[in-house]
């Protein structure tokens, strides 16, 4: 035990991090900090997931270390400094407030890479982020949402007013929109990615003020357990399938597929080859995943989603296809353009019809 | 804006139930401190609580014997507290916040095999046809058991510290130990029933919170509930009926938020999320003018030297 920290302690000192670990004589470790449990049944769980993947692909090759619960901030930066110090290789930090510790920490140690989730800076060589197109599964819920509500009123918990979230809402309000004139979106925020006493109460305030649809941003399936209890009330599984509320409330689900990211990075760190780079997949790379959708969705319904899907993934449809203007009025989007990255990414505004304030 | 969208009937229905878990847990802590004891392991014992409450309850298929189990469960966990601070005589708050994260870690361990199922529903309205009365109907007769057991506990722990001798007993243990063991009085046999009464009543609101509010079993999901709980028992200066104000309060004010909110109205979303705990402390704050203050012996331990 003390022989092996020795020598792993050596190695770090002389500087030996990343590929020179591939020799055999090391174990990769790779290490995983997350925002919630694994057991939330939605978010922490998929990344979970792809940990236990990346585990399944190289075998004893890798050592995995993960930490649960880790509140945003600077309990994070504990966490991951803590992780590099005990040698980890990579290290995976997936939730958005983790970006500035993430980028801290990887300051200060220059051989260890990072990968940070959801995140869009990358202040040193070995940062890299990655996301998913979450937006193009949102495009798919609103489609669904506007034809199935009858009352024309959805419902949407927020989490935090970041760009990833609002960049969801307008997808949702954009599609259910379009194939009903009439819809009209309810949003609350809760300020928390996951808390299911507090998402249950918002699940169950939007349902008393008439949503029939509850979409949610938030980790847990408390909203599904309230919508379930209220009945007559669609739902989406968020980040998970939370397939043990199908086939109703929840309707269908995205589902975030990071195993094959996770596989691919180790492995590029084993190789050496690693670098640092932005990664933003959806359906069409299979990063994002749209659960089965049920039978208490009418068939042309499905078949409509299930088109738009496949549009989506071989890139002939995106999510955000103009005219479209901006919530104050002035224009976003002309006939036929389509939003690049960079607006989409650093996303602040609701498009023209959503009620309501970003809070700021 | 619509506030028509807000129904003033559901908002105050939400409201108590929402109250319940941190009444619930915040009285039993009440009892503790006024014994002497300061158990800050809260959180720890009502997520146990949620979790064995759970487990039974499923197992079972009964509901109520999940909030029997949920009260011994939180019980059993608080007798580690009683254990560490009354026998071993350790330190009270690293006792309590050790308690929190042994509490936090063991549910979760428990609770591995139980996500995502499904628990036997509480009856809704067992009051029955009282309920159905227009307006008065949802607000007073149209809750569960728990709601109106909450109350009784409040009241009668009022009525017991206030009129009765065991009442008195535990005050005086509470206000100065050395002074009631010199009366004969087995201080820290009185401190343990007290410790066990809190963790019993905390486990019962995190069974509320599993059982009932959300009504499923998440990890970690009592979310900071014990917290609030223990911060409201200050805050109501260690009155009964202050806690049953604040947590009310606290509850109703978390759910007109949101229901601010969904209805689009124009204050900024931060001034709604912060407002229930703003309202609560300035609300407690200024009815605790008066002088009222901290047991004396509070958190001090007890040896009985000499």
């Amino acid at each position: 035990m003390k022989f092996t920290t020795l020598m792993a302690s050596a190695a770090l000192a002389l500087g030996l991090a990343g590929g020179a670990y591939a020799d055999g004589h090391e174990k990769t470790k790779v290490g995983f900090v997350y925002v919630g449990p694994v057991g939330d049944g939605g978010w922490t769980y998929e990344h979970d997931q792809g940990r236990l993947a990346v585990e399944e692909e190289f075998g004893d090759a890798v050592e995995t270390v993960f930490v649960e619960n880790v509140a945003e901030g600077p309990d994070s930066e504990r966490v991951m400094t803590q992780m590099a110090l005990d040698g980890a290789d990579l290290i995976f930090t997936t939730s958005f407030g983790y970006m500035d510790p993430t980028n801290n920490v990887a300051a200060k140690f220059p051989d260890v890479k990072f990968e940070h989730a959801t995140g869009y800076k990358r202040l040193h060589p070995n940062v890299s982020t990655y996301s998913a197109r979450f937006y193009e599964g949102r495009a798919i819920q609103g489609h669904i949402a506007g034809k199935m509500t009858k009352t024309n009123t959805i419902g949407y918990i927020g989490s935090f007013p970041i760009p990833e979230v609002i960049r969801g809402i307008n997808s949702a309000y954009i599609h259910a929109k379009k194939v009903n004139p009439d819809v009209e979106f309810k949003i609350i925020w809760v300020y928390t990615w996951f808390d299911p006493a507090k998402e249950a109460d918002a699940a169950k305030t939007l349902i008393d003020q008439g949503a029939d649809v509850v979409l949610q941003h938030t980790d847990s399936t408390a909203p599904q357990a309230a919508a379930q209890e209220a009945g007559g009330v669609v739902t989406f599984g968020q980040a998970s399938d939370m397939g043990q509320y199908a086939p109703f409330p929840r309707v269908s689900s995205i589902i975030d597929d990071w195993a094959p990211y996770y596989i691919a990075r180790t492995r590029a760190v084993m190789d050496g080859t690693w670098e640092s780079k932005d990664t933003w997949d959806g359906i069409g790379a299979g990063m994002v995943g749209i659960g089965d959708i049920s039978d208490a969705v009418p068939a042309d319904v499905k078949e409509e989603a299930l088109a738009m899907k496949a549009a989506l993934a071989d890139g002939s449809y995106h999510a955000f296809t103009g005219p479209l203007n901006k919530q104050d009025g002035s224009p976003f989007l002309a006939e036929g353009e389509t939003a690049d990255d960079g607006t989409l990414a650093g996303m602040n505004f609701y498009v023209e019809g959503i009620e309501g304030d970003i809070p700021q | 804006m619509d506030l028509s969208a807000i129904n003033p009937i559901l908002l105050i229905a939400a409201m108590i139930a929402a109250a319940t878990p941190i009444l619930l847990a915040a009285i039993g802590e009440l009892v503790v401190e006024r014994a002497g004891v300061l158990n800050l392991g809260v959180e720890g014992m009502m997520i146990t609580g949620a979790v064995c409450g759970f487990i039974i309850a499923v197992n079972t298929g009964s509901p109520t014997v999940g909030f029997v189990a949920a009260a011994i469960g939180g019980a059993v966990l608080s007798l580690l507290f009683a254990f560490l601070t009354q026998v071993a005589l350790a330190n009270q708050v690293a006792s309590g916040l050790a308690l929190t994260l042994f509490g936090l870690g063991l549910s979760s361990l428990m609770g591995q095999s139980y996500v995502g199922i499904k628990p036997p529903r509480a009856e809704a309205t067992p009051l029955g046809p009282p309920a159905d009365i227009p307006v008065i109907g949802p607000i007073i007769f149209g809750h569960d058991l728990m709601v109106y057991l909450g109350l009784g506990i409040v009241a009668g722990t009022w009525a017991v510290l206030k009129f009765t001798r065991m009442g008195l007993v535990l005050r005086a243990v509470g206000e100065n130990h050395d002074a009631a063991h010199a009366l004969g009085y087995k201080v820290k046999r009185i401190r343990t029933l007290a410790i066990l009464f809190g963790g019993a009543c905390a486990g019962l609101g995190g069974a509320y919170i599993s059982l009932i509010r959300v009504p499923q079993w998440t990890e970690g999901m009592t979310a900071g509930v014990g917290w609030i709980a223990l911060a409201l028992v200050v805050f109501a200066s260690w009155k009964p009926w202050r806690v049953l104000l604040g947590a009310y309060l606290f509850g109703g004010i978390t759910q007109l938020q949101l229901n601010l909110q969904g209805a689009g109205v124009a204050i900024p979303v931060e001034y709604l999320a912060m407002s229930p705990y703003i309202v609560t402390i300035i609300v407690l704050v200024i009815l605790s003018a008066d002088k009222a203050r901290a047991p004396g012996s509070l958190g001090r331990t007890f040896h009985a030297s000499g």
